[in-house]
């Protein structure tokens, strides 16, 4: 299969698969009227399979969400059809509604438009705490 | 302008100063007498409590201050479905100061990030009570003139109780402090209190579910009650409130010294027979709960 290289823009490489739809919609990717290609079970030499993503543009996405979601994943910025930059995306110390804090007791089960916050509070064991109630957050699977 | 959310709001500096002023003004009383005249503090209970409110309404009043609020959920616009947010946005245009208790865990921290005046946590669910906890400090300092080089023994329910939370967090700051924390496996402290607190403070602490294990090593015995309210499970609670009594006759393993806390009110964890020991401290301890707290209010409202 072959998916056209891309000139500008993004590749998200090293996704685990299966999770490549999963950080689309976390990036919303769906919004874009860009090209974006989404390629599951990829071969590869390290894991066997994995996801990739291409957006064939510069934006301005948030790749902190990733280091979060899935800390293998590797980011390859690309201009004028080479590799500019190549990095692994670092935990974010914030994280605003991506994740619902699941303690029943906690004041984000009630009120009404609280942005869902959550804080970094073991970057070494990547653990982060709601920040309203401090329990610790489950990271998706 | 500054709030009290939670006990790590303060520095160690501010809480010393905290129990300077309120030594003072237990020294002092008629100077403090009109410090808030015109001023005015809301009590936003939306949870049950006689004391925490009436102490706070008392401190209000011996400043020369007025007080407004309401006592339940059921008798404010809580009960509508009005937001915590909306609520301290109308309040704050009523009052000065906003103290608040509610069952959700967070619930203060929400009010505090929309309000236009200082909040209170008056008790956060089993989250925060930070003004408990400086109650306990001024009770620590007034009884053993000392907040370091103690054994601190905390016993009975460490899971749900907010107030073993927040003085453990401020205990956390001084020095040769050692916690043994005696509680049924169900109502163990909570794992990011170990964590975050304990183990990143590198303070040593012992968890026992025996009481009387480790009595005669403790300076201070702070007893907590088995809360109703925390427990989903009527059966649970009731399997676990009998867990822990202190009785005279424990007493005989303690030090001489010994202080003898509790936030109060109590069930049946201390038996009465306590009350008249030299080391029972509980009583003394309400009512420094009520200066410490008239020091917090001039301290939030800036007032010299």
């Amino acid at each position: 299969m072959n998916i056209d290289s891309i000139k500008n823009g993004y590749v998200i490489d090293h996704i685990k698969p299966g999770k490549s739809l999963e950080i689309y919609e976390y990036l919303n990717l769906g919004n874009l009227d860009t090209q974006v290609a989404i390629i599951k079970n990829a071969k590869s030499k390290k894991t066997g399979k994995k996801d990739i993503i291409k957006i064939d543009e510069l934006l301005d996405i948030n790749i902190d969400i990733l280091g979060y979601l899935d800390p293998n994943i590797t980011i390859n910025k690309i201009q004028n059809d080479k590799i500019v930059e190549k990095f692994h995306p670092q935990l974010p110390e914030r994280l605003i509604n991506i994740v619902k804090c699941k303690n029943p007791r906690c004041i984000t089960s009630i009120e009404q438009n609280l942005p869902q916050i959550c804080e970094l509070t073991d970057r070494k064991n990547a653990i982060y705490r709601c920040k309203y109630c401090e329990e610790k957050v489950q990271k998706p699977e | 302008m500054k709030h009290l959310i939670d006990i790590k709001d303060l520095s160690t500096q501010e809480i010393e100063d905290l129990i300077k002023v309120a030594e003072d003004i237990i020294k002092n009383k008629e100077k403090y007498s009109e410090k808030c005249k015109g001023k005015k503090l809301a009590t936003l209970f939306y949870e049950p409590s006689t004391r925490t409110r009436l102490s706070f309404e008392a401190a209000m009043l011996e400043l020369g201050g007025n007080v407004l609020g309401f006592s339940s959920a059921q008798t404010s616009s809580a009960a509508k479905g009005e937001s915590i947010s909306d609520t301290v946005k109308v309040i704050g245009g009523y009052a000065d100061i906003i103290v608040i208790r509610h069952p959700k865990e967070g619930s203060a921290l929400v009010a505090s990030m929309k309000s236009d005046v200082p909040i209170i946590n008056a008790g956060d669910g089993g989250h925060n009570h930070p003004t408990q906890t400086l109650t306990d400090l001024i009770t620590i300092q007034m009884e053993k003139c000392r907040l370091s080089n103690l054994n601190i023994g905390i016993c009975g329910d460490l899971k749900f109780g907010r107030t073993v939370h927040s003085l453990i967090t401020a205990m956390s700051r001084y020095k040769n402090i050692k916690f043994y924390l005696i509680s049924p496996k169900e109502l163990k402290i909570p794992d990011y209190i170990k964590t975050n607190i304990l183990e990143k403070n590198n303070i040593s602490y012992i968890e026992t579910k025996d009481i009387e294990e480790y009595l005669g090593d403790l300076d201070i015995l702070y007893m907590t009650r088995v809360q109703k309210e925390r427990f989903f499970n009527e059966d649970d609670y009731i399997r676990l409130k009998d867990y822990y009594i202190l009785n005279k006759e424990k007493l005989k393993k303690a030090k001489e010294d010994l202080c003898i806390m509790h936030p109060l009110p109590r069930v049946n964890e201390i038996a009465v027979d306590v009350d008249e020991d030299k080391r029972a401290a509980y009583f003394k301890q309400a009512k420094y709960g009520k200066y410490i707290r008239m020091a917090l209010i001039l301290k939030l409202l800036e007032i010299e």
